[in-house]
């Protein structure tokens, strides 16, 4: 925690006791203070700002980091993902764009070293392909995935922790759309606009899909705010934002951070499916246009020739998706406030969530 | 009180039909390009130079329901009258009226779709209980493992996998149809048979990528729920341990999984369109799909109400089930304080 110092404003107590708080590293100050006076003593320490932002760095970057490189899941999970992440941005510089007729027509996967993957029945690279099609993919899933976050956080916050009318209203709307399903609805809002843009395609794909997480997200308020501390906090004034933002917010965080990489495995579900409906216009590679591709060629699905074609693009996505619920499963003990407080204090990736440390607890605020 | 909570809930499920029809009208009519401009341009293209704008409308009419020449509330209200008739318009694809069409297929996604929902959280619940008592066992992990890559396939990856390889390849299943040809319709075994034999392989496609995160989702709550003070307090007082099981931890568990449960029924009603298309499975959705594909907006958006209205009336028979399950729920919801 560091040294921390009295200021005089706060506390007119007699400067012997501000030596000795100062020799014992300042732990001891809040139960000194409570004993002589019983109110107002809760800020009599002041950090300097070094040490504020040392502990802003450690809380916020630090301890996740170690939490997150501690889990396992995590760990596959984040490498998957950079993977992916490195394949959309660099990987497109080193790969050459596929060329139709640059090898021949289906060669079979891990034969020729040009091909790694063989081509298709135009003689197109498919590596070349799955590589090409990652960067409209990455943006669709972060325009979809951003989407439905900040939608679902914003309604869902203002609704349970609001409750009332604001609440009724907000709700009835929400779960409207939340019935709605929204596959047969993306298809038809696709089919009218035909978006080309893969940011728009991200959008209308969670179109309504931030409906169920505002839902989730309302009934986790629902609980927070009939916690003591929340309580504590209306009962001392302090404004609805400030309740939401300090209070609630950091309670709902694993749950908005996992749905943050749900979503955008269901952005990749969704919109490869409509690709490979053919459904979205093909304007650019895409992992679902190669499936429709290989699928829909006459006679593909009666040998065995095509199979590479087809299972390439295929176990891509499933192995990014994996990657996704590896680390929202990993994640979802980063904002754990329990295994949190053990990594900011001592950086000792103990394993273990479930036991009671409730000193740590009041750290994490403090 | 339950009354009213029932109440409550049936006049929300209507009023969220009306608002999704609401909506359709609007794609229909106000959406640039939309079916009603698409229709007619169609039709004034089929009849060349002597373009008869009154007929041409008229035919609109006939597939729509909406009659583009008059003011918007009055289209609104005709087509919701003949919705109110069941009156879908008509499919220009198949010259059929899309009610008759989407009426004989839809019993066959609501069958395909109920036994997928049930069979997936029968098996996730009964998993996730399993792993969830003997939580860190070798079991445990290596389920859990196991459910989080299958839950990472998409079911239609899984379904194009299945019809390729054990139907198209092996031969095993069918690649199409509801039933077989030779079959008589009606409630006997051959036709059982045939019909379950025919929706294997959708069914499996959604229930193996599905009911993984079920079973993660039953093992969170129950190991959140043994963790609560009543459960200790009941077994301090001497309770059976099948009663704590079923009573105590089962149902605290089970019902945060409702949720989830809504969800899924619109997603696998919603997924139908992919999936009845791998399969050529004539429900819904492949009818939908057909719709699309030949620019037939009258069946895509019958269709598209059809799937909505089906997954309204699951999630509204879930939610009921859910206020007899869960004693709070017919209480708790209005008199919570508001700040």
């Amino acid at each position: 925690m560091g040294t921390v110092k009295r200021t005089e404003e706060t506390d007119d107590r007699p400067p012997a006791s501000l030596e000795e708080t100062i020799a014992d590293g300042g732990t001891i100050a809040g139960d000194e203070a409570s004993a002589d006076t019983p109110f107002g003593t809760v800020s009599s320490g002041t950090m300097s700002r070094r040490d504020r932002y040392e502990m802003l760095v450690n809380e916020w970057v630090v301890a996740p980091f170690k939490i997150l490189w501690s889990d396992w899941r995590a760990r596959v999970g984040s490498l998957i993902i950079l993977a992916y992440v490195l394949m959309g941005t660099v990987g497109v510089r080193v790969v050459d764009p596929p060329r139709v007729g640059e090898g021949d027509r289906l060669v079979s996967p891990f034969e020729d070293l040009s091909h790694p993957l063989g081509t298709d029945n135009m003689g197109n690279d498919i590596f070349a392909q799955i590589v090409h099609a990652t960067p409209p993919m990455l943006e669709m899933i972060v325009a979809g995935a951003v989407f439905t976050t900040v939608m679902a956080v914003v309604v869902g916050t203002l609704s349970g922790y609001k409750g009332g009318r604001t609440d009724q209203l907000l709700m009835t709307f929400n779960d409207i759309l939340m019935t709605i399903p929204g596959l047969p609805l993306v298809i038809v809002i696709a089919v009218i606009l035909e978006p080309r843009s893969p940011w728009l395609v991200g959008v209308i794909i969670t179109v309504n899909a931030w409906a169920g997480l505002a839902r989730a997200i309302r009934s986790q308020v629902l609980t927070l705010r009939e916690e003591s501390y929340v309580e504590a906090s209306r009962l001392m004034g302090i404004s609805t934002p400030q309740i939401v933002m300090k209070d609630i917010m950091p309670g709902l965080m694993p749950y908005i951070l996992v749905n943050f990489v749900n979503s955008a495995r269901s952005v990749i579900f969704a919109s490869v499916g409509l690709y490979f409906l053919g459904i979205l216009p093909f304007t650019e590679l895409n992992w679902g246009v190669m499936m429709n591709l290989s699928y829909e060629t006459g006679g593909a699905l009666y040998t065995w020739e095509t199979a590479h074609w087809l299972l390439a693009p295929m176990i891509t996505i499933v192995i990014l998706s994996f990657g996704l619920i590896l680390f929202s499963q990993g994640t979802d003990r980063v904002f754990n406030p329990r295994v949190r407080a053990r990594h900011t204090s001592a950086a000792d990736p103990e394993e273990g969530d479930d036991d009671m440390s409730g000193e740590v607890a009041t750290h994490i605020r403090g | 009180m339950i009354n009213k909570y029932y109440i409550e809930r049936t006049a929300q499920a209507v009023f969220t039909v009306f608002a999704v029809v609401t909506m359709t009208f609007g794609m229909i009519r106000l959406m640039p390009g939309g079916p009603v401009s698409y229709i007619r341009s169609q039709l004034v293209q089929q009849q060349g130079n002597q373009v008869d704008m009154e007929q041409v409308n008229a035919l609109v009419e006939v597939y729509t329901n909406v009659a583009p020449d008059d003011p918007l509330y009055v289209q609104y209200l005709e087509y919701m009258t003949s919705l109110l008739q069941g009156d879908l318009g008509v499919s220009m694809f198949y010259n059929d009226p899309v009610t008759m069409i989407l009426a004989s297929a839809a019993p066959w996604t609501v069958f395909v779709m109920s036994i997928s929902l049930v069979l997936t959280f029968g098996l996730g619940i009964t998993l996730g209980a399993v792993m969830a008592y003997i939580e860190g066992s070798r079991f445990d992990v290596s389920t859990t493992l196991v459910s989080i890559f299958l839950n990472s396939i998409p079911y239609y990856v899984m379904a194009i996998v299945l019809v390729y390889i054990l139907g198209y390849q092996f031969n095993w299943f069918p690649t199409g149809g509801r039933v077989s040809s030779e079959v008589a319709t009606g409630m006997n075994l051959a036709f059982l048979q045939s019909a379950f034999y025919h929706a294997a392989l959708p069914i499996a496609s959604l229930v193996i990528t599905g009911f993984g995160i079920q079973a993660l989702a039953m093992r969170g709550n129950s190991i959140r729920v043994l963790g609560e003070d009543y459960i200790r307090v009941a077994r301090l007082r001497g309770l059976a341990p099948h009663d704590i099981a079923l009573r105590y931890v089962g149902r605290n568990a089970i019902l945060p999984m409702y949720t989830g449960m809504m969800i899924a029924i619109g997603f696998m009603f919603g997924g139908s369109v992919i999936l009845e298309e791998i399969f050529a499975y004539p429900g819904i959705g492949y009818y939908m799909f057909r719709g699309i594909m030949a620019r037939d907006y009258p069946l895509m958006m019958g269709a598209f109400l059809i799937i909505t209205i089906a997954v309204v009336v699951g999630i509204y028979v879930a939610d009921l089930t859910y206020g007899k399950l869960d004693p709070r729920a017919g209480s708790g919801g209005g008199n919570r304080e508001a700040y």
